[in-house]
């Protein structure tokens, strides 16, 4: 049994993972870092939907979010699959991991895959 | 509220299950994609047939799957609205699978395009009527999801470095998009414990969060709508992609989020839709018109003529929200308004797509689609070019025409609830995308160069494809009457006739 408290922790800790996901997501330019945020604040909204399903102590958690939550994971994953073969075959053509207009001249670093 | 009588169950498996079968077993047959596209159609077009037979004479039905009722269960269901996207979308994929028999069946050379375009083609299809009977938010997401995935691996079917570039960048606004509708959901479920759309509608608005999450689901769908400023991913992705696949792109896809739109803001939380947000909307929308269609005018390609058309024309969908939400929504001309939009949205469906598989047969005349190149085709494919102006007068609002209907019910009740700028901003919409539109015919019509090569011959069959397109968009505004009573059977709040 985990008391309101820890899943009020919990929902703070998927709030700062939303957070800090969407900063990456904005700042970096390479796609890979990018998808990898999004996977971090897809974590985020995982957590706290979790974490809003314990909301009445005597009847335990709701399942309802949980299946939800499991149908997110899948398609995130398959979300995640498909952009990390795009950028793959991108990346190989371009020999770049930025798209055209985020490859910034003198950044050498940030423009390889 | 029926949930175990046969037929509309069937009906609905069979609108739901067809397309993903069909999308299953062209992926596992490999080259028998045409044949197994016209059995898909077979299927599921009878299966809309019994739909709108039932709908038509017994009114809106709700299914409850396995029997489980809402909110434990997931509902499906079919009101004159989902039907009138579903039957328009069966038309629109209809003839685009007619005419991509050619540039991807079997007599196509060996390509990796050929194998994948029928199952990513199918599977939009299952998509979209999966999100168009799904009554649950969670579903939807599922849907849009599904949808969205399918679109962008069409975008980068071909695999050249520019439309790859064009599928990921329009993968990076989907999948923010689709996290913060995610967000939302999960907010809205946590208050009320819900996510169907029936059930939300009675409990929204008394909630602290419900704002943050209505929020977060307009932005997300609104990224997937492209509309203005998250526009930037759409004119590559659609003029780049093959014609056929340019089609399904601009006419349905951004159709289904703002299908969820509607559904969101008239059905789930009419309470919470403040006038401030409804203006925000609604500006975004008149912003997207004028830089569409403006950079419409700038274009040397045809297809990208298109696309930035479908940013404008996407734009103006989005007058429905001042007009005929929140305080405006027990207002008489709250119908009006509504019914334009869904007439926009679906007369839209059927010109986009058929200028874009015009587009396609002339790329396969002539090799390209410069619009120097353009000069006197009208000679060449006479009737695709006849397909391409009746499309043109739709997307410019041309009485007969359904985007003349969709116009005139919007200004109408534009000057009706007294906000006349939006009426000015339609006519403005309708002036420019006659002056865009007007350059391509304008070529197409003029001599050809006396050195220019000779085009290619393009069969009458598949011209007639698109034309059938461009004459159904324009019989939505010549027999309006019928759809426009049909779109409102099951539309919940002020019926029309009670307004009357």
């Amino acid at each position: 049994m985990i008391a309101p408290s820890a899943s009020l922790l919990y929902g703070l800790c998927g709030a700062a993972l939303i957070g800090l996901g969407l900063y990456g997501f904005v700042v970096h330019r390479r796609l890979i870092r990018r998808v990898l945020a999004f996977n971090v604040i897809g974590s985020g909204i995982f957590l706290l939907f979790g974490a809003s399903s314990y909301r009445d102590p005597a009847a335990g958690a709701d399942p309802v979010p949980q299946a939800m939550i499991i149908t997110g994971i899948v398609v995130a994953l398959s979300a995640t699959a498909l952009a990390l073969a795009l950028i793959v075959a991108y990346a190989r053509l371009a020999q770049s991991g930025a798209l055209p207009e985020d490859a910034a001249p003198g950044a050498d670093d940030e423009d390889r895959p | 509220m029926t949930s175990s009588a046969l037929p509309p169950a069937l009906a609905l498996a069979l609108i739901l299950t067809a397309p993903l079968f069909g999308a299953l077993a062209a992926m596992v047959t490999g080259r028998r994609g045409p044949a197994i596209a016209l059995a898909t159609v077979i299927a599921t077009v009878a299966g809309i047939l019994t739909l709108l037979v039932i709908i038509a004479g017994d009114g809106a039905f709700t299914l409850a799957i396995g029997g489980w009722e809402a909110p434990l269960g997931i509902q499906l269901r079919a009101d004159g609205l989902a039907a009138g996207f579903i039957a328009t979308t069966a038309l629109v994929m209809g003839a685009i699978l007619a005419i991509a028999g050619k540039p991807f069946g079997s007599g196509a050379q060996e390509r990796r395009s050929a194998y994948t375009f029928w199952p990513l083609a199918l599977l939009l299809w299952g998509a979209l009527n999966a999100i168009f009977l799904s009554g649950d938010l969670f579903n939807l997401y599922v849907g849009l999801e599904l949808l969205t995935l399918v679109a962008v691996a069409l975008v980068g079917i071909e695999g050249k470095r520019e439309t790859l570039a064009a599928a990921l960048r329009y993968m990076m606004f989907a999948l923010m998009g689709s996290l913060l509708y995610l967000l939302g959901a999960a907010l809205l479920y946590a208050a009320h414990g819900t996510l169907d759309i029936a059930l939300l509608a009675t409990r929204v608005g008394n909630a602290p969060g419900d704002i943050v999450a209505a929020a977060a689901i307009t932005a997300g769908l609104a990224a997937k709508t492209a509309l203005f400023p998250f526009h930037a991913w759409l004119p590559p992705a659609h003029s780049g992609a093959p014609a056929p696949a340019s089609a399904m792109l601009s006419g349905l896809v951004p159709k289904a989020s703002f299908y969820i739109l509607l559904r969101f803001w008239f059905e789930a939380a009419p309470d919470i839709a403040g006038t401030s947000v409804l203006m925000l909307l609604g500006g975004l929308g008149a912003f997207a018109m004028i830089y569409g269609s403006l950079l419409a005018l700038h274009q040397d390609r045809l297809k990208l003529i298109i696309a930035y058309s479908t940013v404008a024309q996407l734009g103006y969908l989005f007058f429905v929200f001042p007009l005929a939400g929140g305080e405006s929504a027990a207002q008489p001309w709250a119908a009006g308004a509504w019914s334009g939009a869904v007439f926009h949205a679906l007369s839209h469906a059927m010109a986009k797509a058929s200028m874009f598989l015009c587009a396609g047969l002339i790329i396969e005349a002539i090799g390209h689609d410069r619009l120097p190149g353009m000069k006197g085709i009208v000679r060449a494919l006479p009737m695709t070019v006849f397909a391409f102006a009746l499309a043109a007068i739709t997307l410019m609002g041309l009485p007969p025409s359904g985007g003349f209907t969709a116009k005139y019910l919007m200004m109408t009740a534009s000057f009706a609830a007294g906000q006349p700028f939006w009426a000015l901003m339609l006519i403005l919409a309708g002036l420019l995308a006659a002056a865009y539109l007007y350059r391509p015919l304008a070529l197409a019509f003029a001599l050809p160069d006396e050195d220019a090569p000779a085009p290619k011959a393009v069969s009458r069959a598949r011209q007639a494809a698109p034309l059938v397109l461009a004459l159904a968009a324009i019989l939505l505004g010549i027999l309006s009457a019928g759809p426009f009573a049909f779109i409102q059977i099951g539309r919940p709040g002020a019926a029309v006739e009670g307004l009357e």
